[in-house]
C-alpha cells in the first residue's frame, strides 16, 4: 500500500480528496476537496451542470474518476458500503416496472443479504417499519406505477432508511414534490441528523438551504466553498459559483430567507 | 380431438411438441427481462446475427449435430451483440441504427453463406434452410434434450441470479451502489438471453425468432403488476403457443413452424393488450366512458 | 444491354433510393422502423396480389406502402397506450405481420412467382427476364420500377430538403415555424415503405434494412453535413451494391446477401477508420487528450494548494503520484512536460506554478 494515502486524520464523515471526473474530454469536476464532518445535514447546490450528481456518483463510484480519494469514516469507500445510503433521481428509474411498494423497500437490504439470499420476514419488517416512518405504510402492496411523484420520493426515502446507514446521499429529492411531501422529508432529514447520521443532499432551491441544512457545498465544477451554512453561504460565495446570473439569494448572515429563487423549482404534484 | 390424440400417443409429435414447450417456456421467461429493460429488439439482432453461425460451424465440422449448430449460433449471436455495444459506445449512432446494421449486415453474410454453400449437393441436404422459418418436425429427440439441458441451466441461473437481476432491471445504479457488480449481470442476462434465442432456431428460425422473446412479456405484463407472476406467465405463454403452434402447423402442408408460433403468441398478446382487467385498452376504454358518463350527469343535474 | 449490365443498374438504383430515405432514418433515430416496414410490406403486397392476382400490378406498390404506413401507425398507436415501450411495439407489431404473410403465401399463393425464398432473398439474378416497354424502350420491369421510386425520393427530398432538415435536427422549432412534423413524418414513412417494396423485389425484405440503415450510418461517421452525408451515403450504398454483386458472381452465391454483406464491410472500415469519429483516431485522441489532462490537472491542483497551508504535502511529485493515482513514470513525465513549457518550476521538490502557469490554470477553471 502507499503511504501517502492520507489515513483518517481526522474524523470526517466523508473525505474527498482531488476528485476529477471527466466525460471524455470534457471535465465535470476539478480537483475537488470536501471535508464533512459527522451527524450534519449537508447541501450540495451549484447551477445546473456544475457536476452535483456527477459528484455523489463518482463518490459511490458509479462514474469513473480521474483522479481522487473518497473515505467514509477514515476508511475507502468500497470498504464502508455498508455504512453508505444512496437515493437516486427519482426520474432515473422506470416507475411502471413491475413491482410492488414493499418490494422496492426491501431492495434496500439486498446489500446486506449479499448473493443469492432473498429477503425474507426479517427484511419485510424492517421495510415496513420504514414506510411507516415516511407515512406510506398503506401504500405497501401498490404497484408503484400507481403513486404520485411525492409518494415515489418517499418510497425511495423508505429504501434508504431500511439500509440503515451513518452516511446518506441523496440525488434532489426535492424534485417535483409537493409541500407536504417536502415538510416530511425535511423533517426526516432532521430525525436522521438527531441520530448521528450525515446526510448529503443535492438542492436546488437557494430560498430553503439555510432553513433546512447546517452544511453547505457550493459547486461549479470546482469546490467553491464548503463549510457551515452561516459560514460560507454567502454572497460572495454565491456569486462566485453563479456569476453574475444571481439577483438576490437567502444569506447567510440574516438567517430570514429573502425572496427569489435561482432555479425554477418545477411545479408540484399532488399527493 | 385428433389432435390431441396424437399429442398424447404419436411419439414424434409428442418430441416435436416437447420441444417447442421448452423453447417457448425459456424464451418468455428470459424475454420478460430484455422487455423490462427495454432491450426488445437486441433479441431481433442477436438471432439474426446468428445465421453466419449456424452456417460456419457446418462448413467449419461438416456437422448438423445440435451441439455444433447451437454453438456456432452462440458464437456469432455474442460477435452481434459486442458489436452492438461497440457501435453504440464508440460512435455517435444510437441502438437502433447499431442493431439495424448488425441484424442485416450478419443475416446477409449468412445469407451469402448459405447459398455459397448450397451449390454442394451434399449441403443441400443438410436443412439448413429450416434455420431461417424454422421447421419444428425435424426435431429429433437429441435436440430436444439438448434443448432440456440448456434451457434449465439458463432459467436456473435466472433463479439463482433473481434477486441481482431484479434490481439490475429496476434501479442499476442503485445497485452498483450496493455493491453488485452490474455490467457483470448485464453480461450474464444477456448470455442467458442468447441461450433462450439458440435453443429456438430450429423451431421458430432466425427471422421470427424475436418475437418469441418479446409477445409473452408483453402479453404477461398486462395481467399482473409483480415481476415473479410476470416470468412465470410469459413463459406458460410461450410454451402454449409453442405447443399450439406446432400443432396447427402439423396440420398444413409445408408450412413452416416459426410463422405459425409468432402468430399463436400475437393472438395471446393482442388479447391481453386488449382485455387484461385493469390495464387492458377495453377496460381503460369502458373506465374512461363510465367516467364520462358520470360527469355529464352530475353537470345535468347541477 | 447485357444481362449482368442489368442486374447491376437495378442493384445500384435500388441502393441509392433506400440510401437517400435511409439517412433520414439514421438521424432520426428510427431505423428499426425501416426494419419493421421492410417486413410488413409484404402483407400488403400478399393481401392486394390476391385481389388483383396480378404480380405487376401497380396497386401492389400502393397497397404495400399503404401497409408500411399501418404499421407505423399501429406501432405509435401501441405505444401511445403506454402498455409497452417503443421497442417492444415495434417487436410485436411486425413479426405478426409477418408472419401472417409468409403462411398466406405458403398456403394460397404456391406456384406463383411469389414463394418465400424471394422474399428473402430477391431474385436480383431474374430480373432481367422479366420486362417491360416503357417509351419505346424495352427494360427489365424492375429497373422501370426502381427509376420511378428514386425519381419519387429525389424530388420528395429535394422539395423538401429543408422542412425536413429542420424537423430532424429541431421538431419543436419546425412545429413553430408551421411545418407540420406529423405530415412530413408520414410522408417520409410512405416513402420508405415504397422504397421498401421497390427494392423488396430486388433483394428481398430483410436485406432491404441493410441497404437503407447500413451506407447512412456510415455516412453519419463521416460528416456532418447533411447535404455531404446524403451524397456519400448514395455513394456508399451505390459502391457496396456492385462490390456484393461482383463478390457474389465470384462465389456464385446470393446477390442480396452478398450485397449487405458489402454494406456491412464498408461499415466495418469507416467505423475502424473514419478520420474524424473512426475508433482509431478515437483511440489516438484519448491518449493525447490524457496527456493534456494531466497537465491541466497538474496546474489545476497546484493552483488550488497554493498558499495553503498543506502546500508543502500537497504540492510534491509523490504526492500527486498517490492522490491524482498516477504511476511514477507518468507523473515525472508530466511534470518535466508541465517545465519544459514554462508553466511549472520546482524548488527542492516543492512544485511551484510559474506566473504563466498560474494564467494557464485560471483560464483552465473559467471555462
Amino acid at each position: 500500500m502507499n503511504t501517502h494515502l492520507p489515513v483518517a486524520t481526522t474524523s470526517a464523515a466523508i473525505e474527498v480528496t482531488d476528485m476529477t471526473v471527466a466525460y471524455g474530454d470534457k471535465p465535470v469536476l476539478w480537483d475537488v476537496d470536501l471535508e464533512t464532518p459527522p451527524g450534519v445535514l449537508m447541501a450540495v447546490v451549484g447551477p445546473n451542470g456544475a457536476g452535483k450528481t456527477t459528484l455523489i456518483k463518482a463518490i459511490l463510484g458509479l462514474v469513473p474518476a480521474a483522479a481522487g480519494q473518497v473515505l467514509i469514516h477514515g476508511k475507502p469507500y468500497h470498504a464502508q458500503r455498508q455504512r453508505v445510503g444512496y437515493v437516486p433521481q427519482r426520474g432515473s428509474v422506470d416507475w411502471d416496472f413491475p413491482t410492488s411498494v414493499l418490494d422496492v423497500v426491501m431492495m434496500g437490504r439486498y446489500g446486506r443479504l449479499g448473493w443469492f439470499r432473498r429477503p425474507g420476514k426479517a427484511e419485510r419488517d424492517l421495510a415496513m417499519q420504514a414506510l411507516e416512518q415516511v407515512g406510506m405504510a398503506e401504500y405497501a402492496q401498490r404497484q408503484i406505477s400507481q403513486l404520485s411523484g411525492g409518494q415515489q420520493q418517499r418510497v425511495f426515502l423508505a429504501r434508504a432508511l431500511v439500509q440503515d446507514a451513518d452516511v446518506y446521499f441523496m440525488d434532489e429529492p426535492f424534485q417535483g414534490v409537493d409541500a407536504m411531501t417536502e415538510r416530511a422529508i425535511v423533517d426526516l432529514l432532521k430525525g436522521l441528523r438527531s441520530a448521528g447520521k450525515t446526510v448529503v443532499v443535492v438542492h436546488h432551491d437557494l430560498q430553503t438551504v439555510s432553513e433546512y441544512f447546517d452544511w453547505v457545498t457550493l459547486l461549479n465544477v470546482r469546490c467553491v466553498a464548503s463549510g457551515p451554512v452561516s459560514q460560507v453561504f454567502t454572497d460572495e460565495n454565491l456569486r462566485k459559483t453563479y456569476g453574475g446570473r444571481i439577483a438576490f439569494v437567502g444569506r447567510a448572515n440574516n438567517a430570514e430567507p429573502t425572496p427569489g429563487r435561482i432555479s425554477t423549482p418545477a411545479p408540484a404534484i399532488g399527493v | 380431438m385428433e389432435l390431441l390424440n396424437d399429442l398424447f400417443f404419436d411419439y414424434t409429435l409428442r418430441t416435436v411438441a416437447m420441444g417447442t414447450a421448452i423453447l417457448g417456456l425459456v424464451s418468455g421467461a428470459l424475454g420478460a427481462f430484455a422487455f423490462l429493460r427495454q432491450q426488445s429488439l437486441v433479441g431481433d439482432a442477436i438471432s439474426h446475427a446468428a445465421l453466419p453461425g449456424v452456417v460456419l460451424a457446418f462448413m467449419l465440422t461438416g456437422l448438423k449435430g445440435p451441439l455444433a449448430l447451437m454453438s456456432g449460433a452462440a458464437v456469432a449471436g455474442i460477435a452481434g451483440v459486442l458489436f452492438v455495444i461497440a457501435v453504440t459506445r464508440l460512435t455517435r449512432l444510437k441502438q437502433d441504427s447499431a442493431l439495424g446494421i448488425i441484424l442485416s449486415a450478419f443475416f446477409g453474410f449468412g445469407l451469402m453463406l448459405l447459398t455459397f454453400l448450397q451449390r454442394n449437393p451434399d449441403a443441400r441436404q443438410a436443412g439448413l434452410n429450416h434455420f431461417l422459418f424454422g421447421q419444428a418436425a425435424t426435431l429429433l429427440e437429441r435436440d430436444v434434450m439438448m434443448m432440456g439441458v440448456f434451457g434449465a441451466a439458463a432459467v436456473g441461473l435466472m433463479l439463482l441470479f433473481w434477486k441481482e437481476l431484479k434490481l439490475l432491471s429496476f434501479d442499476r445504479d442503485f445497485g452498483a451502489s450496493l455493491g453488485f457488480p452490474m455490467t457483470a449481470l448485464e453480461v450474464l442476462i444477456t448470455l442467458l438471453l442468447v441461450i433462450a434465442i439458440v435453443i429456438g432456431l430450429q423451431a421458430v428460425g432466425v427471422i421470427l425468432m424475436s418475437a418469441m422473446l418479446v409477445a409473452p412479456a408483453a402479453a404477461a405484463r398486462q395481467w399482473t403488476d409483480r415481476l415473479g407472476v410476470m416470468v412465470l406467465l410469459a413463459a406458460l405463454f410461450g410454451a402454449a403457443a409453442g405447443v399450439v403452434g406446432t400443432l396447427l402447423s402439423s396440420l398444413g402442408a409445408g408450412l413452416s413452424t416459426g410463422p405459425v408460433i409468432v402468430l399463436c403468441i400475437s393472438v395471446i398478446a393482442l388479447v391481453s393488450l386488449l382485455l387484461a382487467p385493469n390495464r387492458g385498452i377495453v377496460w381503460t376504454w369502458l373506465r374512461n366512458r363510465r367516467h364520462a358518463i358520470l360527469a355529464t350527469g352530475l353537470m345535468g343535474r347541477g | 444491354m447485357s444481362a449482368s449490365l442489368e442486374i447491376q443498374l437495378i442493384a445500384v438504383t435500388a441502393a441509392t433510393g433506400c440510401a437517400l430515405v435511409g439517412v433520414f432514418l439514421v438521424l432520426r433515430s428510427m431505423a428499426m422502423m425501416a426494419d419493421a416496414i421492410s417486413h410488413t410490406v409484404l402483407l400488403g403486397i400478399v393481401l392486394i396480389f390476391f385481389i388483383v392476382q396480378d404480380l405487376q400490378s401497380p396497386w401492389l406498390l400502393i397497397g404495400a406502402a399503404a401497409m408500411g404506413l399501418l404499421t407505423v401507425s399501429l406501432v405509435e398507436a401501441l405505444n401511445r397506450t403506454k402498455l409497452v415501450k417503443q421497442d417492444a411495439a415495434i417487436g410485436l407489431v411486425f413479426p405478426a405481420l409477418f408472419s401472417l404473410a409468409v403462411i398466406l403465401i405458403s398456403r394460397y399463393a404456391r406456384g406463383v412467382h411469389l414463394d418465400v425464398d424471394m422474399v428473402i432473398m430477391g431474385e436480383l439474378a431474374l430480373a432481367p427476364f422479366d420486362r417491360v416497354t416503357i417509351f419505346g424502350l424495352d427494360l427489365p420491369h424492375a429497373l422501370a420500377t426502381l427509376s420511378a421510386i428514386l425519381l419519387i425520393n429525389i424530388v420528395f427530398i429535394l422539395v423538401f430538403y429543408k422542412e425536413l432538415k429542420l424537423s430532424t435536427f429541431d421538431p419543436a422549432l419546425a412545429a413553430a415555424f408551421g411545418f407540420s412534423p406529423a405530415l412530413l413524418h408520414y410522408g417520409l414513412m410512405a416513402l420508405v415503405s415504397v422504397t421498401a417494396v421497390g427494392a423488396f423485389d430486388a433483394v428481398g425484405a430483410i436485406l432491404v434494412v441493410a441497404l437503407i440503415v447500413t451506407p447512412a450510418a456510415s455516412a453519419y461517421l463521416l460528416t456532418d453535413d447533411l447535404r455531404k452525408m446524403l451524397l456519400l451515403s448514395v455513394a456508399i450504398g451505390a459502391g457496396s451494391a456492385l462490390a456484393g454483386y461482383w463478390l457474389a458472381r465470384l462465389l456464385d452465391a446470393n446477390i442480396a446477401g452478398s450485397m449487405a454483406t458489402m454494406t456491412g464491410v464498408v461499415f466495418l472500415i469507416v467505423f475502424v477508420l473514419a478520420p474524424q469519429r473512426g475508433v482509431l483516431t478515437q483511440l489516438r485522441r484519448q491518449a493525447l487528450q490524457r496527456w493534456r489532462f494531466a497537465q491541466t490537472m497538474l496546474i489545476i491542483h497546484l493552483l488550488h494548494h497554493e498558499g495553503a497551508p498543506d502546500a508543502a504535502v500537497e504540492c510534491r511529485a509523490e504526492h500527486l503520484q498517490a492522490h491524482l493515482r498516477w504511476q511514477p513514470d507518468f507523473a515525472a513525465q508530466v511534470i518535466r512536460d508541465a517545465e519544459r513549457s514554462g508553466a511549472v518550476h520546482q524548488e527542492r521538490g516543492l512544485l511551484r506554478l510559474t506566473d504563466h502557469g498560474r494564467r494557464l490554470a485560471e483560464a483552465a477553471m473559467v471555462r
